[in-house]
């Protein structure tokens, strides 16, 4: 039983997780229909930031909150902006072109990122500081669920909140609702479109940094490839719910995760990323439009 | 002819990229020593870079907008190159087709320009021409982005591998087999996926081109795992012992008759009915059926047909390296081949060569560079994209030109 209740908050903790990072997947698709195959990336990109920043903080003596408050803060300056640069370039000259061209404009870019990292950087795993201390308070169920993943499922639960009051009562979310309805008729009522693209993207990026800071804390290493699976499982995650749904991100993730924990407690942790591919092939084959999302037909 | 303002709006990119660059370019930690290392200069080479890039960036795609105004507005003819006149003309094409053809039968002979270690890479190259001229079956003509195109090479060159180790098969019984295995596979993978869009299509060929590499790694007992299959047999020919020196050659001829059989293939499918139907498909899906395709069975012929050629060039492969281990058939590899097909021109033969021998070559021969190549491959996807779509040498789509008669326009 204990066992059990283990593999269940882990596998809250890799929803929780996966939903931050699948929230920038299923806004930008909802928006351009565009799958974002960068968005891993960005993810990386935080995570490299933050632990950039993190390192020198620490290294110059500085106490632990202020370490957390700044890394994350420039996870999700940095993120942001690399988000908003990378839509610019890769992505908006190619509003009109076909779907095809953008996705392989994206999958460019994603290599692009990743290279960069590698070149700039190193190609070893690098051990992120540990950020998060662990809590007195949690000392007598640490061994079934440690203080990382408390702070996990807090901030993401706050993220979620925060963004799900942005999209349902501020201006901002409502033309971005316009927006993922009918492009063309928000631009007639007087929403700046392309604005309203680039703020997804700031947004879908920063949820992501936030995811990175707090996976590479939780798995205490990173690397310049770590965005790829991330971000396919995200991805895999957001298809679940049905893509282009909010809460059908949140709802997907829960269930990979939980999915993930309890197959490789129970099955074989062998072939932990074979499940959730395995469970991306099936749900696209038998329910494409996911849990949650509508069902699109196609005009000709 | 730049004015101030274009300046300084190339300005404000630069110091902006200077901005985006500074922890990754100018940083470097290292948690384990507890030193930092402040890379200034780095940011000079991006803050100079990103000036000049930006300013062409702007310019390119300032001329990409006129152009496709003019395309709109029916000025413009259709792109036709020199290489393209010369290509429809039969006479040229041939004079054309022999002569590289010489080029290609010569080199393992020529003295100072070839050696063992040029013919490997020249063969490497070839083998890139038939992945890529596969591929675009899939990709250029059907028009479905396959992301796990590598998948299929893998089952190729693993069914040589195995068969080889357990029954000691040798390369000419296996090649049609690893094909055919190949294509098998593109069927399996095809007929569950077909009725999806274009972009979760290519999710899902990712996820299982991933799939298959993970099964490779973790079972152990069938693919002996990470450590691959050593001591694979080379081809044989006629049962005579080759050196190491002429083994290569051979394989190196055998390839270029691969490609020149490919070409021929490929070409004659192009024209066929089926490559019509393809063709089809890529243009309008819904419009195709309307017309009487059989969606599936061309969707799955495009599958199968291109995964033939990926599991045939993974015999080749096996045989080439005698070792190989999943970290071969990685997603990178798949990208790789998307690259070639881009950057030639989707649908076009003649693209698709020069794609592949100038991404896979031009690495090879500039070393200072090869540790650049991926990101070179990264940028060539975006820029291709953005500004040439066709590719280097695109495919001219066929225009029917109607000419009105003197009775059919008085009536």
């Amino acid at each position: 039983m204990e066992y059990f209740i283990e593999l269940l908050l882990s596998g809250l903790t890799r929803g929780a997780i996966y939903a931050l990072i699948a929230l920038g997947y299923t806004m930008v698709y909802g928006i351009i229909g565009l799958i974002n195959f960068a968005h891993g990336e960005i993810y990386m990109i935080g995570a490299f930031t933050s632990f950039i920043v993190a390192t020198i903080l620490s290294i110059y003596g500085f106490p632990l909150l202020a370490i957390i408050v700044l890394a994350g803060l420039a996870a999700v300056i940095w993120s942001a902006s690399y988000g908003y640069t990378i839509e610019k370039i890769a992505y908006k000259p190619l509003r009109k072109a076909p779907r095809l061209s953008a996705l392989i404009s994206a999958i460019g870019m994603s290599i692009f990122l990743q290279n960069y990292v590698l070149l700039a950087q190193t190609s070893e795993f690098l051990p992120f500081p540990q950020l998060i201390p662990d809590f007195p308070f949690m000392e007598p169920i640490a061994h079934i669920v440690g203080s990382t993943d408390l702070v996990i499922l807090v901030t993401t639960t706050i993220a979620m909140l925060i963004l799900t009051v942005v999209i349902k009562y501020t201006k901002i979310g409502k033309a971005m609702r316009a927006t993922s309805q009918d492009r063309t008729m928000a631009m007639l009522v007087g929403i700046n479109v392309d604005r309203i693209i680039s703020v997804t993207f700031i947004i879908g990026s920063s949820m992501a940094a936030i995811g990175g800071l707090l996976i590479a804390s939780h798995i205490g290493q990173i690397n310049f490839s770590i965005g790829f699976l991330a971000g396919i499982k995200a991805f895999t995650a957001a298809v679940l719910g049905g893509i282009g749904s909010v809460p059908g991100a949140v709802l997907g993730s829960v269930v990979l995760g939980l999915t993930e924990s309890f197959a490789t407690g129970y099955v074989s942790s062998d072939y932990e990323d074979v499940f959730a591919f395995s469970l991306l092939v099936l749900i696209l084959i038998f329910k494409p439009s996911g849990l949650l999302g509508k069902v699109e037909s196609q005009k000709v | 002819m730049i004015s101030a303002g274009e300046l300084k709006k190339s300005l404000v990119v630069s110091l902006w990229f200077a901005f985006l660059t500074f922890p990754i370019m100018v940083v470097r930690v290292d948690p384990v020593e507890s030193t930092v290392l402040w890379r200034w200069h780095n940011m000079v080479y991006v803050i100079v870079g990103s000036f000049f890039l930006s300013i062409i960036f702007r310019y390119l795609l300032h001329r990409r907008d006129i152009q496709t105004s003019r395309k709109e507005s029916g000025q413009s003819n259709p792109d036709q190159t020199l290489i393209h006149r010369w290509l429809s003309n039969t006479r040229s094409r041939t004079i054309i087709f022999v002569s590289l053809l010489a080029v290609a039968l010569a080199f393992p002979h020529m003295p100072y320009l070839s050696s063992t270690y040029q013919v490997n890479i020249m063969t490497t190259a070839l083998m890139y021409v038939v992945l890529g001229l596969g591929l675009n079956i899939v990709v250029g003509l059907a028009g479905l982005l396959d992301l796990g195109y590598v998948a299929f090479y893998a089952v190729g060159a693993y069914t040589y591998a195995l068969l080889n180790y357990h029954f000691g098969l040798g390369f000419w019984v296996v090649l049609p087999i690893g094909g055919i295995l190949a294509a098998l596979f593109g069927i399996i993978l095809g007929f569950p996926v077909l009725r999806l869009r274009g972009d979760y299509l290519a999710i899902v060929t990712l996820g299982f081109g991933e799939i298959i590499r993970l099964v490779l790694e973790n079972w152990g007992d069938f693919s002996q795992g990470p450590s691959g299959i050593s001591n694979i047999s080379r081809p044989g020919f006629f049962g005579i012992d080759l050196t190491l020196d002429q083994a290569i050659i051979y394989i190196y001829y055998l390839m270029v008759l691969f490609v020149v059989v490919t070409i021929f293939f490929v070409n004659r499918l192009q024209d066929s009915r089926l490559g019509r139907a393809w063709i089809a498909l890529r243009e309008d899906e819904i419009a195709c059926q309307a017309m009487g395709i059989d969606k599936m069975k061309t969707k799955l012929a495009a599958f199968s047909l291109g995964a033939f050629w990926a599991g045939i060039i993974g015999v080749v492969f096996a045989a080439k390296t005698t070792f190989i281990n999943p970290a071969s058939f990685t997603f990178l590899e798949s990208a790789i081949i998307l690259s070639i097909v881009v950057l030639g021109g989707m649908g076009s033969i003649i693209g698709v060569i020069f794609g592949a021998l100038v991404l896979i070559l031009l690495p090879e021969y500039l070393r200072a560079l090869a540790e650049y190549r991926m990101l070179a491959f990264g940028a060539v996807l975006v820029l291709m994209m953005v500004f040439r779509p066709q590719g280097l040498i695109g495919s001219i789509r066929r225009v029917y030109t109607y000419t009105p008669t003197k009775k059919g326009t008085t009536s």
